[in-house]
C-alpha cells in the first residue's frame, strides 16, 4: 500500500492564513455571532469576466485551490474532490427567495445553476480542463474528512497520483442567521461565530522535495457515545499503530456548546501533549475542521502558530505526530493523523 | 477473474411503485408514473408531468412509526423507506454484526420543507425544527438512525450523478477492505426549487419525455429514493447469502466542458465508460444493454448519443433511458437506474424507452421502445449531472 503524502495546503480563514509567509502570526479576534472570512484579492487568482458571477464559495475554492496546486508544481491533478457542508447556500438563498417573491414566475437561471454543492468543484475542473476523477461530499462535519477518505484510497490504491482535495463552505446571509437563532435557544449553544472558509491540499503518492507530511490515517464515524469516545480514539491509534505517547499535537474542534464533553475526555487522554484550539478565531462551520489540518501541517512543518491557538503548550518541540479530533453536536467524529514524511 | 462486488439487497420507491416489485411490476408492462402532481403546491403544476411517489408524508411517517413532531423532510422519508427495503431484501437482521457503512446521495436535501418554512425561519418556533433538516447531510443521518448504522457514514452531493458516485464509493470501499457491508443509493423528493430550476433553463417538458426521439422537449422531474447492499465476498461465503448482481465496472470523469450543458463530443460520458469497461475488464462489445442517462434534453440525449458511438464504435448495444417511467429523479437516478439494470439482468430484459418515434437525424440511434427479451451478462449504467459530473456503472449477472 502506497504512503500519501501532503504536498501542500493552502487555508483562507477569517484569520490571514493564506498569504506569505503562509502562516498567522497576528491572531484577529472576533465578537460577532457570525464572520467573514478575510478574503484575499481574488483578481490575482481569476480572471474579471469570470469572477463577477462567482459566490464567495466558488472563488475562495478557485484561489486555494490554484495555490494548493502553485505550491505542490502540479497542473494537472489525477482527481478533484471537494467537500461543503451547505454548498452554495448563497446562490440558493438568492434563488429561493426569488422563487418566493416572484410567485415563481420571471426566473433566470444563474443562481440556481451555481447553487448545486458541486459546483466548486465542477468551476475548478473547468478552469483546469481537467476531465479526472470529481466528486464532491455533503454530510455536516464530515465534508472534507470524506474527500480525505477518498483520497487516500485512490492514493493507497494506486488509482491516482496527484490528487486535489478541498473543503468549502461559505456563509452566505440569511441561513446563518436562522441556525444563529436556534441554536441559541439551546442550553449550552454554540459560543464561537459561524463562519466560512476554504482549505485546499494536494495528496500524493509520490514523496519529493517540499512535501509538507504524511497523510497517515483519517476516518469518519457518524455515532459515538461520549463515554466511549476514548476507547474509539485508542482504538483508532491502534489499528494505525500509534502509541498514545508519541502523539507531539492534539488539535480539537472545541466550540463551546455542550458537546465539548467529546474534547474534554480526549484531553485527559492526552495529559502532557501539546492541546490546540482554533473555532474561537476561526468560527465554526461544517469545513471547519479542514482549518486544523492546516494547522497540522503547519506544525510538522516547523512554522510557528500563534499563541492563541495552544490551550496548552508544556514545552517547545518539534512536531513528529499531530493527531485531528473534531465531531459535531456528537455526531460526524473525525479522527485524522498527520506525521513527519 | 473476479466478478467484482456482490449485490445482495435492494429498495425502492419511485412513481412507478413503492417496491422492488411494484417496480419490475410496471417495468414489464411498460405502465409510466409520469402525471400531474398531487403533493406539491407550485404554480407550474397544471403546465408540468412529473413523476411523483403516491405516499404523502404522513403516510411514510406512519409506516416509519415517526412521532408526531419528528422533523423528516419528504426526502428522508423516502430515502428511509427505500433504505429499509433494501435491509430487508438483503436478509439483515443485525447490522452491528459486520462493519457497515452508508453512502447516500441527494441533491436537494432538506429543500421541500426548507421552501415551504423559509419566509417563517426567523419568526415561527413551530416550523424551525427544519432549520436543522436542511443540509444535504440531514437525511443521511436519519436513514442511518433508522437502519442502526453508525460507523461510516457520508454523503455525496455530484447533481445528478450523485447516486452513481455512491455506489462506486461504496465498491471501493468493500474492494479495500474498509467495509464489510455497504449501503449505498441516492433520495430526492420533488421541490418547487428544483422544478423551477429547470424551468428556467427551459428544459422542462410540459408532457411525457421522450428520450433520444428527434423531436424531444425536455425532461419530467421526479422524485425517489433507491438503495443497494453492497457485501464483501467473504461476507457472502460467510452468510452463504444469494447475490442478485455485482457491480463490475465503474468509472468518473469530469467533462470540463460548461457548468450545465455537455460538450458536443460528450467527452465526459465517453472516458466515464470507457474507465468503467476497464475496471470490468470488458470489451464494449460484452456490453448487452446500455440504460441510458437520456433525459430527454435536446443537449443530453445528442451528447450521450455521440458518446455511445465512439466509445461502442458505431455498433451501439441495445440501449433504452427509463426517465419516461419515472421522470429525471436527479441524485436518485444513478440508484433508480442501478435498481433497473439489476432487474433487466435477472429478468433478461430490456425496459422499453417509451415516447420514442422519430430517430435523431445526428446519429441514427434507435433506442429499444418495447419491452423486449434477451439474455444480458453485462448492463452498462450512466448518470451525468450538472458541474461536468459523468459516471458510469456496470453490472454483471450473478
Amino acid at each position: 500500500m502506497k504512503t500519501c503524502y501532503i504536498h501542500s495546503v493552502v487555508s483562507i480563514s477569517a484569520q490571514n492564513s493564506f498569504f506569505e509567509n503562509d502562516t498567522v502570526s497576528e491572531i484577529q479576534e472576533y465578537s460577532d455571532y457570525k464572520i467573514s472570512a478575510v478574503h484575499p484579492p481574488y483578481r490575482d487568482f481569476i480572471p474579471l469576466s469570470q469572477l463577477r458571477r462567482m459566490s464567495p464559495a466558488v472563488k475562495m475554492g478557485f484561489a486555494a485551490s490554484k495555490k494548493a496546486l502553485e505550491k505542490a508544481n502540479i497542473e494537472q491533478p489525477d482527481a478533484i474532490i471537494t467537500g461543503s457542508g451547505l454548498g452554495c447556500i448563497a446562490d440558493t438563498e438568492t434563488f429561493l427567495n426569488r422563487l418566493i417573491e416572484n410567485e415563481e414566475q420571471f426566473l433566470t437561471p444563474t443562481a440556481f445553476i451555481q447553487s448545486t454543492h458541486n459546483t466548486v468543484a465542477g468551476q475548478i475542473a473547468l478552469g483546469l480542463k481537467c476531465k479526472a476523477y470529481n466528486t464532491t461530499y455533503a454530510h455536516g462535519s464530515v465534508s472534507f474528512e470524506s474527500a480525505l477518505v477518498d483520497a487516500q484510497l485512490q492514493v493507497e490504491a494506486g488509482e491516482a497520483n496527484n490528487i486535489l482535495v478541498g473543503g468549502v463552505d461559505e456563509l452566505g446571509t440569511e441561513f446563518v442567521d436562522y441556525v444563529h437563532i436556534v441554536e441559541h435557544k439551546q442550553k449550552q449553544p454554540i459560543q464561537v461565530p459561524l463562519s466560512e472558509g476554504a482549505t485546499f491540499c494536494v495528496l500524493s503518492s509520490e514523496k519529493k522535495e517540499g512535501t509538507v507530511a504524511v497523510l497517515k490515517a483519517v476516518e469518519i464515524q457518524s455515532k459515538i457515545t461520549d463515554e466511549n469516545i476514548v476507547t474509539e480514539m485508542q482504538a483508532f491509534l491502534k489499528r494505525n499503530k500509534v502509541d498514545s505517547s508519541e502523539i507531539d499535537a492534539v488539535i480539537l474542534g472545541n466550540n463551546g456548546d455542550a458537546f465539548d464533553v467529546y474534547y474534554q475526555h480526549i484531553e485527559k487522554l492526552f495529559p502532557k501533549t501539546d492541546l490546540l484550539q482554533y473555532k474561537k478565531y476561526v468560527g465554526e462551520y461544517f469545513t471547519a475542521s479542514a482549518f486544523a489540518f492546516w494547522m497540522g501541517a503547519q506544525l510538522i512543518e516547523g512554522k510557528t502558530l500563534p499563541k492563541q491557538f495552544f490551550a496548552r503548550k508544556p514545552e517547545s518541540k518539534s512536531y513528529k505526530t499531530v493527531l485531528l479530533y473534531n465531531q459535531f453536536k456528537g455526531s460526524q467524529h473525525s479522527f485524522v493523523l498527520l506525521t513527519q514524511c | 477473474m473476479k466478478k467484482g462486488v456482490a449485490i445482495t439487497g435492494m429498495g425502492i420507491v419511485s412513481a412507478i411503485g413503492n417496491s422492488v416489485e411494484e417496480n419490475l411490476e410496471a417495468l414489464l408492462t411498460s405502465k409510466s408514473g409520469l402525471g400531474i402532481s398531487k403533493h406539491i403546491q407550485t404554480h407550474h403544476k397544471n403546465t408540468i408531468k412529473v413523476g411523483e411517489v403516491g405516499f404523502t408524508n404522513a403516510e411514510i411517517a406512519k409506516k416509519l412509526n415517526l412521532p408526531k413532531d419528528n422533523n423528516y423532510t419528504r426526502t428522508a422519508l423516502l430515502g428511509c423507506l427505500a433504505a429499509k427495503e433494501a435491509i430487508l431484501n438483503a436478509g439483515i437482521k443485525s447490522i452491528s454484526e459486520y462493519k457497515t457503512g452508508l453512502i447516500s446521495a441527494t441533491t436537494v436535501g432538506g429543500m421541500d420543507m426548507t421552501e415551504n418554512y423559509w419566509k417563517q425561519f426567523a419568526s415561527n418556533p413551530e416550523v424551525q425544527k427544519y432549520i436543522w433538516s436542511h443540509h444535504a447531510g440531514d437525511s443521511t443521518e436519519k436513514i442511518a438512525t433508522s437502519l442502526g448504522v453508525t460507523d461510516y457514514v457520508t454523503t455525496i452531493s455530484t447533481a445528478c450523478s450523485s447516486a452513481a458516485n455512491a455506489i462506486m464509493l461504496g465498491t471501493r470501499l468493500i474492494k479495500a477492505g474498509k467495509l464489510d457491508r455497504v449501503v449505498v443509493g441516492g433520495t430526492d423528493a420533488l421541490s418547487k426549487f428544483t422544478i423551477n430550476g429547470f424551468k428556467s433553463l427551459m428544459i422542462l417538458s410540459e408532457s411525457n419525455c421522450t428520450p433520444f426521439d428527434a423531436n424531444r422537449s425536455g425532461l419530467n422531474l421526479g422524485e425517489a429514493a433507491a438503495y443497494l447492499v453492497l457485501e464483501s465476498d467473504e461476507g457472502v461465503a460467510l452468510q452463504n447469502k444469494s447475490v442478485l448482481a455485482y457491480v463490475s465496472g465503474y468509472g468518473n470523469a469530469n467533462d470540463a466542458f460548461h457548468q450545465t450543458a455537455s460538450s458536443k463530443t460528450g467527452d465526459g460520458a465517453y472516458l466515464a465508460m470507457k474507465k468503467a469497461l476497464k475496471i470490468a475488464g470488458l470489451q464494449p462489445s460484452d456490453v448487452d444493454y446500455v440504460n441510458a442517462h437520456g433525459t430527454a434534453t435536446q443537449n443530453n440525449d445528442l451528447s450521450e448519443s455521440v458518446a455511445l458511438q465512439r466509445i461502442f464504435n458505431e455498433k451501439s448495444p441495445s440501449f433504452s433511458s427509463t426517465k419516461a417511467f419515472t421522470g429525471h429523479t436527479l441524485a436518485a437516478a444513478g440508484a433508480v437506474e442501478a435498481v433497473f439494470s439489476v432487474l433487466a439482468l435477472q429478468e433478461n430484459s430490456i425496459f422499453a424507452n417509451l415516447g420514442f418515434k422519430m430517430t435523431m437525424p445526428e446519429t441514427g440511434l434507435v433506442p429499444v421502445t418495447q419491452l423486449q427479451k434477451k439474455e444480458l451478462k453485462h448492463v452498462l449504467s450512466n448518470s451525468f449531472g450538472f458541474g461536468g459530473n459523468c459516471s458510469s456503472l456496470i453490472f454483471s449477472e450473478a
